[in-house]
């Protein structure tokens, strides 16, 4: 079977409705026109010959003769065509000098051709037979509808050639837009496919349904380069980053193995290995769990939840920490927090945040964590401490995996903890921020809500660990 | 105890049962989960450890779920290497009590063992804990020792009861997290250890001997010192 392209395809369904309409307006036209001419004529015969025969009952064959001539002589068109003969052939009245040969053989309606006044013509007419042997030819000349049928004919004629030019004209056109508005979508793909991800589709600008397909190809487009993006910087960071602790683990392992002075000494040695390879593991799981919340797949976890308890929760974990460490840990936490969203995976992203704070605090620093509840926005989660912060350049790289700012990289960690809230708020359709908090860093996670939720009525749900709040 | 474990991965398995060994246990092992669903069907172990992804036609859940549909009702541990969330829900879902994912520490998976064998033993509800002479009343949440009141936060109260309820047993910093606060991810910083010397703090400190004890590359333990 012939395959053929949306493009020529489109260009023949054009073609085809074109040349529709283009025989409906034909078919109209003629039957307006000609039809009507004829149906007209075909009227007048038959009330002439109703006339003449009515004539002919009530007078007689002389009057009818009468009559015949009167309304030859009364013809101002010189159109009427009369014939009366009588039984031996011979005219009895009527404008025709011979009865064309055959005439008589046919009864009824037909067309006749005639020589008038030394020309040929065509005539509509109806013959009858009288009684005793007369017949009556009652008719028009019809030569000047002949020649507008035809004029008419030869105008349509023209027409669907005309016609026909323009359709293929114009399903060659909508071809040529069809390749050309879709060849820029189908370039870029190959360019793509090819390996180009900078490239992107035109949008021209004019808002049609064309450039929305554009923009969502683009949208498309940019999410794959960012994940595409990612892969390869998480690939590098990985060759890179886990490589050191891998290398320490190795060097502690071959040295003990040629150096080691006996079995305590051996056995420190493989338990410190054991604790750098426990340390790669651990960047291994950070990163699973980022490409999983990236992926999306755990959106089918989200549900309506209360986030006080939980930030209580996590205020009550870390408080006893910052204490431990000298610091204070004090929670803003209203009485219900409305969310919608993975009740694990904020969790962990809060703690990754408080994580972050009390790791880059001073001792007898303050941490903030505080909660803003705007009516119609999700909640927003703030996470401020009184460190060194994060220098404005490094701020948007920050969220990177693996990023670790000049301040961060004499303290341990994987540079993965705001890779994974990023993630998170991303999967929750909110955002997160990193400010300045004059000194040190304020992280501000957003949350969006469900759209077109109910929201979480405030006051029935109310605090249930009211007791562990103020952990300063 | 009578434990199985069905694991195809010589190394893994070979570890396991060493070391369930090592700490007192009778061991047996099947190497395919056709063998493993015969065994664990046709003898009495007191706890699985079972690994998701293995040969003989019959993988980890499908082994589980026949198990359980036949009214076996032995704890079963999950050793997986498939670590996504949705992996544990579907291990837990599928009847699994406990998901440990590889690599793993063995202090770990035999913490987890233990604790979910007698878990699976307890009888009935109980009211009231008793470790030497440290006293917990569940039903009016207080707390004796040597007959002296003891106050606690309730998130205090709660790691107290979870490590009574595994007095004698060694109990992780993950089971602390998941079983106290519900958490199912590992904080960068010492959280659990700040809680234990809290909880320290007001139940051995006081007291001329010391009822929590730290095990080295593993956890704590509540145990009351033989007299």
């Amino acid at each position: 079977m012939l395959v053929l392209s949306a493009g020529v395809r489109f260009g023949i369904i054009y073609a085809a409705v074109f040349a529709l309409s283009i025989l409906a307006l034909a078919v109209f036209l003629w039957w307006s026109t000609a039809g009507l001419l004829d149906r007209q004529t075909e009227a007048a015969i038959n009330a002439d010959t109703q006339g003449l025969l009515e004539r002919y009952a009530d007078s007689g064959l002389l009057a009818l003769e009468d009559t015949i001539e009167q309304r030859l002589s009364g013809n101002v068109d010189d159109d009427a065509v009369y014939m009366l003969i009588d039984p031996a052939m011979h005219r009895l009245a009527g404008n025709l000098e011979r009865l064309p040969a055959g005439v008589l053989a046919e009864q009824g309606y037909y067309e006749l051709k005639l020589e008038r006044a030394g020309r040929h013509s065509i005539a509509q007419v109806q013959q009858l037979e009288l009684p005793g042997g007369f017949h009556l030819l009652v008719g028009r000349d019809v030569e000047v509808h002949a020649q507008m049928t035809r004029m008419l004919t030869d105008a349509l004629l023209w027409a669907a050639g005309v016609a026909l030019l323009l359709g293929t004209l114009g399903a060659l056109a909508v071809r040529g837009l069809f390749r050309i508005t879709l060849a820029d979508v189908s370039a870029t793909a190959a360019a793509i496919g090819a390996g180009d991800l900078t490239r992107r589709v035109r949008v021209s600008g004019r808002g049609d349904e064309f450039d929305r397909l554009a923009v969502t190809i683009n949208d498309m487009l940019s999410r794959i380069a960012r994940l595409m993006d990612g892969v390869r910087q998480v690939s590098n960071s990985i060759a890179h980053d886990l490589r050191t602790p891998i290398a320490r683990a190795r060097a502690r392992l071959e040295d003990a193995s040629s150096h080691a002075a006996g079995e305590a000494d051996l056995r420190a040695a493989i338990e410190r290995a054991e604790a750098d390879l426990d340390g790669v593991v651990a960047i291994f799981n950070a990163l699973l769990r980022i490409a999983e919340i990236e992926a999306g797949a755990r959106r089918s976890a989200f549900a309506d939840i209360d986030l006080a308890p939980l930030l209580l929760d996590l205020a009550d974990l870390y408080g006893a920490v910052a204490e431990e460490r000298g610091q204070t840990l004090a929670a803003d936490i209203p009485p219900a927090v409305p969310a919608f969203g993975d009740r694990e995976m904020i969790q962990q992203a809060v703690a990754n945040l408080l994580d972050n704070a009390l790791k880059f605090s001073p001792e007898g620093g303050t941490i903030r964590l505080a909660v803003q509840t705007v009516p119609g926005q999700g909640p927003r989660i703030t996470v401020a401490d009184g460190g060194p912060g994060i220098p404005e350049a490094d701020r948007t790289r920050a969220t990177e995996r693996f990023f670790r700012g000049e301040t961060a990289r004499s303290t341990p960690g994987s540079g993965l903890g705001l890779a994974m809230v990023q993630a998170v708020a991303t999967l929750h359709g909110g955002s997160l921020w990193l400010e300045d908090n004059a000194p040190g860093l304020r992280a501000v996670l957003a949350l969006n809500t469900r759209p077109g939720a109910p929201r979480v009525n405030a006051s029935s749900s109310a605090p249930q660990h009211g007791a562990a709040r103020g952990m300063a | 105890m009578r434990i199985l474990v069905v694991e195809d991965d010589k190394d893994v398995a070979g570890f396991v049962v060493k070391g369930l060994r090592e700490a007192g246990h009778v061991t047996e092992h099947a190497d395919n989960g056709r063998d493993g669903l015969f065994m664990a069907a046709s003898e009495n172990f007191d706890a699985i450890v079972l690994d998701r992804m293995l040969p003989g036609g019959i993988d980890g859940l499908r082994l589980l779920e026949t198990l359980r549909a036949q009214a076996n009702n032995t704890p079963v541990l999950f050793l997986s290497a498939m670590a996504q969330v949705d992996d544990r829900v579907r291990g837990l879902k599928a009847g699994g009590d406990d998901y440990l994912t590889k690599p793993f520490a063995f202090a770990e998976l035999l913490a987890r063992v233990e604790a979910m064998a007698r878990r699976g033993k307890s009888e009935g509800p109980q009211t009231k804990l008793v470790t030497g002479d440290l006293e917990m009343d569940l039903l009016s949440r207080g707390v004796r020792r040597a007959g002296q009141k003891i106050d606690l936060q309730p998130r205090e109260f709660r790691l107290l009861e979870y490590l009574m309820r595994h007095a004698g047993q060694v109990v992780t910093r993950t089971m602390l997290l998941e079983g106290v606060w519900d958490y199912h991810f590992d904080p960068q910083t010492n959280v659990i250890d700040v809680h234990v010397s809290r909880l320290r703090q007001k139940v051995d400190k006081p007291f001329p001997s010391a009822l929590i004890h730290t095990v080295r590359n593993a956890g704590y333990m509540l145990r009351a010192e033989p007299q």
